[in-house]
């Protein structure tokens, strides 16, 4: 029994997501009384994977190959395939990023596997796993269990484990060769672009007023931008508010937009599924305003209104004035 | 160009979610359905690829009896044929297996291109494209954009994290997994409900495809999720809500 961690990286840099999937690894394969390895994926990642010699960790494997230069959901399958083949892993854990939902259903099912994603909790329960998730956008937790030896894939959700409980140690750094053809990977990729350059960073405000679908309509936004404008914070909004058009795309926060940390964020008709959440929940003070009493964005609120928008809004703005004076 | 579009039936975004007796799913007696928000996005880009080349949609939907009425509603929006794999309790079944239950059924359709959402509002995996994919052999591309026909291959426009994107070309036939919010979804229009009625929807099984349903992890409970912080629910009238939670910015969070 073993555990494998396929750590992410992109053009020599990690993904901030492996390092709490790695951490997530040393926490089971403890619980489980096993071994944990990690695996690089690329082209020329030896430096990468001695990085890694000194964690606690049985091996740092680099998977290196020409054709891995540049990530392909083909290419990638192929090399990790060969790997579990080699290695036999119990469970293989990956950190739940978009290019890991693009292969890691693919390399699963090329093992006769299943996998289960967006895992929030490990849990070694008398030998066997058990995987918690969320499911109906955060409305709900589900425990899954695990049948048959595995290999088990999961993948883990951003901020599920903590990277700084990363265990240090030694580990003997290897390096794999995986038998790969150019005519195996058949979409061709460009190179990744960004829009326009962001004119508005959300990253460094301090508060953040933040407006989702219970906004309704456009013609509405005055209402929350006026809160904002007491407050003196930045707008920002949830995906299907920036999809309509109604804010730049520039303003939206979640997984597909940015990533902030204000002292202050305040989301206004926000449910708070898992996609949003990621991109705000390490704001220190989390205000909820919703007509939905069980919408999950009050499980992560420090401050919760159950109301309506529309009254809820306008008088806090009011108030807002009145105590600036 | 026939298109075929993998469609899942939900549970209405707003739904009041209350766990059933069996302690593994949801009570769905009270609960409205509706076609999964990022497949709706799927069968509308399929209806306007084929409004620009021409050819056929058909609409796949596996799920209980009342899914059809999901099949129904994409034919009255457009689609030219539905199927409906019926099997009840396939929130019981893995990615894997739910996975060769839609790959036989797409298998049998021969299809040029193949759309769903990137994602189920209920069980969330977001897996179903890629693991159909990998089972017909075929190639993917997940959370598309945009999608351009060309001669025996297809380019799309992929979303990548922190606002980046990047443009790939897949030869056809092709699976993608279409991001929602792409565009403007049609209604239905009183013509395509009436014309809906009289297009074909085939029936099958899994036991027809000769698929078993099985589960390599399969839920064991469902519950309200734990709360991970304390949260104050401030109470009242709105003003009463609003006076509250000033002076909890000005004295404990400090920033009024």
């Amino acid at each position: 029994m073993s555990v494998l961690v396929v750590m992410e990286q992109s053009g020599g840099r990690w993904h901030r997501m492996s390092w709490e999937t790695l951490a997530a690894s040393q926490e089971i394969a403890a619980a489980l009384g096993v071994g944990a390895s990690a695996v690089v994926v690329g082209a020329g990642v030896g430096a990468l994977a001695t990085e890694l010699a000194d964690k606690k960790l049985d091996k740092a494997i680099a998977a290196d190959h020409a054709l891995l230069g540049s990530y392909s959901a083909d290419g990638y399958t192929a090399a990790l395939a060969q790997l579990i083949e080699r290695e036999k892993p119990t469970l293989v854990l990956f950190p739940h990023t978009y290019q890991v939902r693009d292969f890691a259903p693919k390399l699963a099912t090329r093992c006769g596997r299943t996998l289960v994603s967006d895992v929030v909790k490990v849990r070694a329960e008398g030998g066997a796993l058990v995987l918690v998730r969320q499911l109906f956008q955060g409305k709900l937790s589900a425990d899954y269990r695990c049948a048959g030896e595995g290999p088990h894939f999961v993948s883990i959700q951003a901020a599920s484990y903590r990277a700084d409980a990363l265990v240090a140690g030694t580990a003997n750094v290897e390096s794999f060769t995986p038998e790969l053809a150019d005519s195996a990977i058949r979409t061709k990729a460009d190179a990744p672009f960004r829009e326009s350059a962001r004119a508005v960073d959300l990253t460094s405000a301090e508060l953040i007023v933040s407006v989702g679908r219970g906004i309704k309509e456009k013609e509405n936004l005055p209402v929350v931008e006026a809160l904002a404008q007491a407050l003196g914070a930045e707008m920002a909004a949830s995906r299907p508010i920036c999809d309509n058009g109604w804010l730049p795309m520039e303003r939206q926060v979640g997984s597909s937009g940015q990533t902030v940390s204000p002292k202050v964020y305040f989301a206004v008709g926000i449910s708070g599924a898992i996609q949003h959440l990621v991109g705000m929940k390490g704001a220190k003070t989390i205000v909820a305003i919703n007509k939905d009493a069980n919408a999950p964005i009050f499980d992560v609120a420090d401050y919760g209104i159950v109301g309506d928008l529309f009254e809820v809004v306008p008088a806090l703005t009011e108030a807002v004035k009145k105590a600036k004076g | 160009m026939k298109i075929l579009v993998a469609i899942k039936q939900v549970p209405s975004r707003d739904s009041y979610l209350k766990v059933d007796a069996s302690g593994r799913w949801v009570d769905e007696s009270d609960l409205t359905f509706e076609i999964n928000e990022p497949d709706a996005y799927a069968l509308e880009e399929a209806l306007q690829l084929r409004e620009k080349h021409g050819g056929e949609v058909v609409a796949l939907c596996a799920g209980a009896g009342r899914a059809v009425s999901s099949v129904r509603e994409a034919l009255a929006k457009g689609a030219d044929r539905g199927v409906h794999v019926a099997e009840e309790n396939l929130a019981g079944v893995d990615t894997f297996h739910l996975g060769q239950l839609l790959a036989k059924a797409m298998a049998a359709e021969s299809p040029d291109l193949i759309l769903t959402g990137l994602q189920s509002d209920d069980l969330g995996h977001g897996q179903s494209g890629v693991v159909a994919a990998e089972l017909l052999g075929l190639p993917h591309a997940t959370i598309i954009m945009q999608v351009e026909l060309g001669e025996g291959s297809i380019r799309v426009k992929r979303e990548l994290e922190d606002g980046w994107f990047q443009h790939m070309t897949l030869p056809l036939p092709a699976v993608l997994t279409i991001q929602s919010g792409i565009s403007k979804l049609r209604y239905a229009t009183l013509m395509g409900i009436k014309k809906a009625r009289t297009k074909e929807i085939k029936t099958t099984t899994a036991a027809e495809l000769g698929v078993d349903l099985g589960a390599h992890a399969s839920i064991e409970k469902v519950y309200a999720p734990p709360r991970s912080k304390q949260t104050l629910m401030l109470n009242g009238s709105a003003q009463e809500q609003a006076a509250q939670l000033v002076e909890k910015l000005q004295r404990e969070v400090r920033v009024l």
